[in-house]
């Protein structure tokens, strides 16, 4: 696979990179985690200083990095392709939301409902996680274009239902949910999310996605056990969009089956492809981009819906494995993978080894 | 009692017969190759063990286990493990991470372990990846570890295929054609590669091969597969003087 | 009883159409192992192109008879449709044939929701009606009572579609159809021009789509989202079917359109129709995953 170049973001950020690497290493350490604790008090004063309108589109591209990231676990990182994400959204904000409007309010917890949002999302998520199970069955059997269509399927098949249960509202939608999502807490969510899920990608089971990607047989027969894989896969990717529908719930307040439908799945797509596949960096950028930049062209009204597909398609004909394809940027890269520490870690090891017996025959550093 | 035992392999793709009543008894330590014209149904007796296709008929036992019926992972985490015909590494992903991923099945922390970082996971991530990166220095792959896998060059892409085996610690070793399209100097390097992995990991091998010279060279035993049949058995002496050999190789007129 | 008779007609009539658009994706899919997505929206432009034609060749002025203004339509439709399909093919479709398939899968997604959306943006999202061709006349046999217009759906794409298996069958381009989807490298070394072909597949594909496009807009309402709409039964025919198989689409259209037809009849609401037909796709998809007439493709190792 050809990786583009990233010569002129990373010439832009030279300097701020320099800067960065002439810190001492305590301070490098912590770089990262102060950064992010002083973005969090800027996210929770942000409403006194932003109007409701940015706000909106801040918590919008927040709950799109999520649904974005937990995508592209499945189509970039594991190489399937699901087009059914919306449906698993659909599941965390309708529980998530029944929760807040019916179930905390009857059991006489009315007051506390903005404390118990987080439970109501976590609640909402694991829905929404286990009805993952769905689509990870399926996928022991069948790959490729008969697993899109089963994802598919999935999509409307909950659209169907959420539109046939009256009691929630059918059709007309379910409302009566406070405006809980803020910038913060959306900023919050986002950092577990990224921060989990970056845990997962370099972990065992990161690696064992990533040789679905490469080769599902070959996998298999170096041990990975890839319906493990694909189970924890999906019912991860379907907490974080179920996460994802909770606080979408509650910011606009009102759901109907439509929010949920093909059309959201496929917006949740070209985040995915835009940024770039098998990147969690990316997953930022584009959910980022693609959010701001469909709010710029608000003015088009109509043909603002023409933009997202056309985009789709050029990206897939003229750069198919998005911005970032599977690049990663350095902080989101855990300490202990990165380049040069693997490299040195290497090094510690020849000495070590060259001290007692030789390599193999003709190895050695004749590559 | 034989550390493999196939017994009546047979397959069947459709209504064609790829491979008839194959048998092998395999002594710890053994260097078996298998040899045969194209379409002889050697892979697919690899095929057969690693659990990719399930015969339609025979048995199949590795240190008493059953092998018939298991999933490829499970086989391989018995002991069994392989390389191809055409090289298929993780093209797009390091060459770290090809050998780390062969530790799949030996790593015992959980997803949430994992998502939360606790400390069996960095304990455990950083024993694996201190043995992966041994195990390249030892094959010779130390400058390429952080390479990504697609960019080695071919022979050192067939030595990582050798290595990822490796990585999953097999008792038995499956090598499907390792000299395929290798000049004679890497093909030398080759024999003695194979050799020295016997000895160091203490395998017992089982060698498909096309170059006459590789097989010759360091098996102990052969077996001449044609037509899913197989016609001869026995030493590399007595596999070249054998007349069904000789004529399955080269047609009758050569015998004449 | 009489209803019953009824219903079976409204679901022939329905499964037609389902039929004649299924068959373009299991055409292309059999040619170049490609969901296209786009095609349920090129069925939809072809309606456009009917309601634009048929509503300018019936005005008064022309004095045409009705079943002139009908075949002309339906040609005009099946041109300008095929055209559209090849031109896709040409700039989205056939830069991508080396790259993975998901590539080209998102693109079809793609273009299937540019079209939709174009037509919204510019003819925008009101039902129209396409012209009376021709006079209906309700004929009554045994308390059941059905239309001319019926008859000439049922019974017009009864007719393509024999034709159509009897080209694919019979024909030389045909054969060449099935030799580049049986081996799309041998194909060429065998004198077939690839390209074409898979040119001529789209074509032949899209023009039935726009047959099934005109005989559908003379019944039903014509709107941007009934590519969506009808283009997904359409599709679930095709893959209930098995995917890549000529036959297979046409049951697989019949068995959606009683599908349709009758889930109403059997559950409360007609809104359960979605979710009858999409749990049988999953259902089948389970455990029959080549649909009924598709046949598993065997893993190379």
């Amino acid at each position: 696979m050809k990786r583009p170049s990233l010569s002129f973001l990373s010439r832009v950020l030279a300097p701020l990179r320099a800067a960065y690497e002439s810190l001492p290493p305590p301070v490098r350490r912590w770089t990262t985690p102060m950064l992010l604790a002083v973005f969090f008090v800027i996210a929770l004063f942000s409403p006194s200083f932003i109007n409701l309108y940015w706000q909106q589109v801040l918590i919008y591209v927040g709950i799109n990095i999520i649904l974005t990231a937990s995508l592209n676990l499945v189509n970039g990182y594991m190489g399937e392709f699901s087009v059914g994400h919306a449906g698993f959204m659909a599941v965390g904000a309708y529980v998530a939301s029944i929760l807040t409007v019916w179930v905390f309010p009857r059991w006489g917890l009315g007051e506390y409902v903005p404390y118990l949002f987080p439970l109501a999302l976590l609640i909402g998520g694991l829905a929404a996680g286990l009805t993952g199970l769905v689509i990870a069955f399926p996928s022991f059997r069948t790959r490729g274009d008969y697993l899109a269509i089963v994802t598919l399927a999935w999509n409307m098949i909950v659209k169907s239902v959420l539109e046939n249960i009256d009691a929630i509202g059918g059709p007309r939608g379910f409302m009566g949910m406070q405006k809980l999502t803020s910038v913060a807490w959306v900023y919050v969510w986002v950092i577990i999310t990224i921060y989990l899920l970056r845990n997962l990608v370099y972990s065992n089971f990161g690696r064992g996605t990533l040789s679905i990607r490469e080769d599902e047989i070959a996998s298999s027969l170096v041990s990975v056990d890839t319906r493990k894989v694909k189970i924890t896969v999906f019912v991860v990717a379907a907490f974080f969009a179920g996460i994802a529908g909770g606080l979408f719930a509650h910011i606009i307040q009102f759901i109907n089956p439509r929010s949920f439908s093909i059309l959201k799945s496929t917006d949740v797509l070209v985040m995915v492809y835009l940024g770039g596949i098998g990147s969690l960096g990316g997953s930022i950028l584009g959910a980022t981009v693609y959010t701001v930049l469909l709010e710029l062209l608000r003015p088009l009204q109509v043909w603002r819906w023409v933009v997202g597909p056309l985009l789709l398609v050029l990206l897939m004909i003229f750069r198919p494995y998005g911005i970032m394809g599977m690049r990663e940027w350095r902080f989101l890269i855990p300490p202990e993978e990165r380049v040069e520490t693997v490299a040195a870690l290497m090094e510690r090891i020849r000495r070590k080894r060259e001290a007692v017996a030789a390599p193999a025959p003709a190895g050695g550093s004749s590559g | 009692m034989p550390m493999l035992r196939i017994r009546g392999l047979t397959h069947y793709f459709g209504g064609l017969r790829a491979v008839h009543d194959f048998h092998l008894d395999l002594e710890p330590g053994e260097l078996v190759g298998i040899i045969g014209p194209n379409g002889a149904g050697k892979t697919t007796v690899f095929n057969l063990i690693t659990g990719v296709y399930r015969p339609t008929e025979g048995e199949i036992l590795f240190n008493g286990h059953n092998l018939v019926g298991k999933r490829s992972d499970q086989i391989v985490s018995l002991g069994i493990a392989r390389t191809f015909q055409t090289i298929r590494l993780f093209k797009n992903l390091s060459v770290l991470d090809n050998v780390r991923i062969a530790h799949f099945a030996r790593a015992s922390y959980g997803v949430l372990t994992a998502v939360f970082r606790l400390p069996k996971y960095v304990r455990e991530e950083a024993e694996t990846r201190e043995r992966a990166l041994e195990l390249l220095e030892l094959m010779g792959l130390s400058e390429q570890a952080t390479w990504v896998a697609s960019s080695l060059p071919y022979g050192l892409q067939r030595r990582l295929e050798i290595a990822r085996a490796l990585a999953t610690e097999p008792r038995l070793l499956l090598l499907d054609e390792p000299a395929a399209g290798m000049n004679p100097g890497e093909i030398a390097e080759l024999m003695e590669l194979i050799q020295w992995i016997r000895q160091r990991f203490d395998l017992t091998i089982v060698l498909i091969e096309h170059q006459m010279r590789v097989v010759m060279g360091i098996c102990e035993r052969i077996k001449v597969l044609d037509f899913g049949e197989t016609i001869a058995e026995g030493t590399p002496v007595e596999i070249q003087n054998n007349p069904r050999v000789i004529e399955a190789y080269l047609g009758e007129e050569a015998v004449v | 009883m009489q209803t019953l008779v009824q219903q079976v007609l409204n679901a022939l009539q329905l499964g037609s159409v389902y039929a004649l658009i299924a068959l373009g994706y299991t055409m292309v899919y059999g040619i170049i192992t490609l969901i296209n997505f786009a095609h349920g929206d090129i069925f939809m432009v072809s309606t456009y192109v009917a309601f634009f034609v048929g509503t300018a060749l019936m005005s008064q002025l022309l004095r045409l008879p009705g079943i002139v203004v009908f075949v002309l339509t339906v040609l005009a439709a099946m041109f300008a449709t095929a055209l559209l399909a090849v031109l896709i093919e040409r700039f989205a479709y056939k830069p991508l044939r080396q790259a993975p398939r998901v590539s080209a899968v998102i693109t079809a997604l793609g273009v299937g929701l540019f079209l939709e959306n174009f037509t919204l943006a510019t003819i925008g999202p009101d039902p129209r009606f396409l012209p009376k061709f021709f006079p209906v006349v309700t004929f009554t046999m045994g308390g059941v009572a059905f239309s001319n217009i019926q008859i000439i759906i049922i019974a017009v794409s009864a007719v393509v579609m024999l034709l159509l298996d009897t080209i694919v069958r019979r024909t030389m381009v045909g054969m060449a159809m099935r030799a580049v989807s049986w081996d799309k490298f041998t194909a060429p070394l065998m004198g077939v021009p690839v390209d074409r072909i898979i040119s001529i597949t789209f074509a032949i594909g899209a023009s039935i789509a726009a047959i099934g496009g005109t005989l559908f807009g003379m019944v039903y309402t014509v709107d941007p989202y009934m590519g969506i709409r009808i283009g997904w039964w359409a599709f679930i025919s095709a893959v209930v079917g098995g995917i890549g198989n000529i036959r297979g689409a046409m049951i697989g259209g019949y068995i959606l359109g009683f599908v349709e037809i009758f889930t109403p009849v059997i559950l409360p609401a007609s809104t359960y129709r979605d979710f009858v037909a999409f749990s049988l796709l999953l259902v089948l998809l389970i455990f029959r995953p080549y649909g009924i007439l598709g046949r598993p493709v065997a893993q190379k190792v």
